[in-house]
């Protein structure tokens, strides 16, 4: 019963009105167990996770499973067309994809900074979220843990991956074929440069947006087309160049490149002529190269053509016969080059 | 993309080597003074679709690879002081100083980072007024006006503790350095289009009359390049030897003459020393009295280290055109850029890098063709 005599006053509140992470926000407490809650619960509001149990118990239906896992540090932490939370979906869900398995579950490990501030981690959680639900996949479980200031980058994240894979399916670069064309799947390089655009020390003003997507749909359009798909890579870190260098090596076979076949986007393609970078050795994060039947190719572009993450989709070359496992590009003036692997760090060069 | 495709024209570039043929040249040397000349001629095949009696040897224009190991090592140096922030361009972190780089300082624990001009430093000192800002600036007369810039602006807002690591080189000097030695192979010149985009071409005009070379300004398009040589062949076939503009797009004779005016506000043509060719005399820039206090050399007190470079690198054969990367008995064996042993297999206008890249897997068809040329 409220009274006139204790107007203004109020029992503190345990409740959590912190709004930045701090050290106890790891340590295992009432403080962790709100952050767990307000957070991370209510927002991927998982069935799986409601049970506050140590370990999911999920059930799957008899089949191969797909498992991957895989780590995510951006700075910043939030760019043109995403954030690390959607970024840690799209990455995981993607790998599982590649294998041509339909991904389930992912788990979400967070490494928080103290310091952080909670409002943008709830905005990282949400975005995760809304990337999961537009995957068809649920976050099942996941864990927190807080490190001291100056130890990390405001969130790392980890996860983990669980995908079905359909009996009979074989997609790995051991099944890639002499005459195979190569297929990608849109314009490169968007990631790579959508970062580097809002990167502290070499922020320029631009117009392009984060590839990050989810490749759950497209490459489901491939395989309910019954498109034979030989192989499927998803373009990451070292972009288009690194991703063919590596299944050239993995399959000995070498690939030929046409340049001008290659979607570039003007915004990109400017933003790499500026800080001399090649855009095939920028970072994508929703784009895959297929590896299929050269017979194959329209129909399958006309599957992926459909959606707008892969409207761009191309053949940009063919798997030569040879076995000296290089990738080498057909440039625009006619004559032929290579295209090694990254080796270290594209640099933004002096003039 | 506009004023680029234009420039990588297939037909356009197909109807420029049919016109270097029909000039039938002679066997002739010409030289590509910028290191982003020599990239686009190797990531293109420049080379390999003009005529084989014309060979094109790579010149020194490398601003990366012609920085002196010591001003490295005196980076790294900065670079490690606990009261140091050393800010620097992107390309010059892998640079191998005399036993490490500005990327191994880094991650030990040294302030290192990477701007894309030069006033991301002083800003960089200004939101950090109780910490040293160091720039280190290098490049030929193309990065001199930023870094003029820099010191100009750090001197009228009153940014102190900002300074300049500099090594700033001229181009006509070293063009000249070449043409002087007895041995000299080259018989024209493509000049560096960026380079005279700042300066302009009159300072070019007494070398190619007293040398009797022809020089012609270019650009870096494959275009650009394959015109270059033309415009150099036809000289030498008609018995001309003057200084063309191909790269009229960009350059005007008298240059950017607002870039040119701070350039001499702040520097001073001073003796310089290059990585691979030595010292030579009037081929740098200084900071002129006034500005002398930006000077980190003189600002932290930093000695010469004089240690001895690594003996397998043949940079200055590399850089004077006397040999080809691919003739370096290092070259992808011992050398590679994630282990290079100097400075031409690191910079992304590196001679070394750019054969690495692009042609690394064909050396071995291909290698005796083109360092025989």
């Amino acid at each position: 019963m409220a009274t006139n005599e204790n107007a203004g006053w109020a029992c503190p509140k345990p409740v959590s009105r912190e709004t930045h992470i701090q050290m106890a926000h790891g340590g295992g407490g009432t403080l962790m167990q709100r952050l767990i809650d307000d957070v991370f619960l209510q927002t991927f509001n998982d069935p799986s996770l409601q049970q506050h149990v140590d370990a999911s118990v999920l059930k799957l239906a008899s089949a191969n499973i797909a498992f991957t896992t895989d780590s995510f540090v951006v700075d910043p932490l939030e760019f043109p067309g995403g954030d690390i939370g959607s970024l840690a979906v799209h990455g995981t869900v993607n790998d599982l994809c590649m294998s041509g398995a339909k991904p389930q579950f992912i788990s979400a490990g967070f490494i928080l900074e103290e310091g952080l501030d909670i409002s943008l981690l709830k905005r990282v959680v949400a975005s995760m979220k809304q990337a999961a639900d537009a995957c068809q996949v649920r976050i099942v479980t996941g864990d927190t843990k807080v490190v001291d200031r100056g130890k990390g980058d405001g969130i790392f994240i980890n996860t983990a991956g669980i995908g079905l894979v359909p009996s009979g399916t074989n997609i790995s670069p051991q099944a890639i074929e002499p005459g195979d064309c190569v297929l990608v799947s849109g314009d490169i390089g968007r990631h790579g440069i959508a970062i580097m655009s809002v990167r502290d020390g070499l922020a320029f003003e631009g117009n392009v947006e984060s590839d990050s997507c989810g490749l759950v749909d497209v490459v489901q359009a491939l395989i309910d087309g019954h498109v034979p798909l030989h192989c499927l890579r998803d373009l990451t870190r070292g972009g288009l160049s690194s991703a063919l260098n590596e299944l050239a090596q993995v399959s000995g076979y070498s690939i030929r490149l046409d340049e001008e076949s290659i979607p570039v986007r003007d915004g990109v393609h400017s933003a790499c002529e500026m800080l001399g970078l090649d855009p095939l050795y920028v970072a994508c994060e929703g784009r895959f190269v297929a590896f299929l039947p050269p017979a194959e190719a329209d129909h399958a572009l006309a599957l992926l053509h459909e959606y707008p993450e892969a409207a761009n989709a191309r053949i940009v070359g063919q798997v030569d016969e040879k076995r000296d496992a290089l990738v080498t590009m057909t440039n625009r003036i006619g004559t032929s080059r290579i295209v090694d692997m990254l080796s270290g760090e594209q640099l933004p060069r002096i003039c | 993309m506009r004023y680029l495709d234009e420039y990588r024209d297939a037909g356009l570039c197909r109807s420029l080597v049919e016109s270097i043929e029909k000039l039938e040249p002679a066997p002739t040397a010409l030289m590509e003074v910028c290191g982003g000349q020599t990239h686009t001629i190797v990531k293109y095949g420049i080379d390999r679709i003009i005529p084989q009696q014309v060979s094109l040897i790579h010149g020194p224009g490398c601003p990366v690879c012609v920085t002196p190991a010591d001003l490295i090592d005196k980076a790294c140096e900065l670079g490690s002081r606990k009261d140091v922030t050393l800010c620097s361009f992107g390309d010059m972190m892998r640079v191998p100083g005399t036993d490490r780089d500005l990327l191994t300082v880094k991650s030990q624990g040294g302030d290192v980072r990477m701007v894309y001009a030069p006033l991301d430093a002083v800003r960089c000192a200004q939101e950090t007024p109780d910490r040293q800002v160091v720039f280190l600036g290098v490049g030929f007369e193309t990065t001199a006006p930023a870094n003029a810039l820099a010191v100009h602006y750090a001197h009228t807002h009153g940014v102190e503790n900002f300074s300049l690591l500099a090594a700033h080189v001229l181009v006509p000097p070293a063009m000249t350095s070449i043409l002087a030695d007895p041995d000299r192979r080259v018989q024209g010149f493509l000049a560096a289009g960026h380079v005279c985009t700042i300066m302009g071409y009159k300072e070019y005009e007494p070398i190619a009359a007293e040398y009797q070379v022809p020089i012609v300004v270019t650009g870096f398009e494959p275009v650009d390049l394959l015109q270059g040589i033309y415009m150099c062949l036809k000289q030498l076939k008609e018995g001309r030897y003057c200084v063309e503009n191909q790269y009229a797009r960009s350059v005007k004779p008298d240059g950017n003459v607002s870039a040119r005016d701070l350039i001499q506000k702040i520097f001073t043509v001073v003796d310089a020393e290059w990585r691979g060719l030595g010292t030579i005399p009037r081929s740098g820039f200084g900071l002129n009295e006034p500005y002398r206090q930006y000077d980190a050399t003189l600002r932290f007190g930093l000695k010469p280290t004089h240690k001895d470079e690594e003996t397998e690198c043949i940079s200055g054969s590399i850089l004077t055109g006397q040999k080809k990367p691919d003739e370096c008995p290092a070259f992808g064996i011992t050398c590679d850029p994630e282990h290079p042993l100097g400075a031409p297999m690191v910079s992304s206008e590196g001679a070394c890098a750019a054969y690495y890249r692009y042609r690394k897997g064909q050396l071995h068809q291909i290698g005796s063709s083109t360092a025989g040329r």
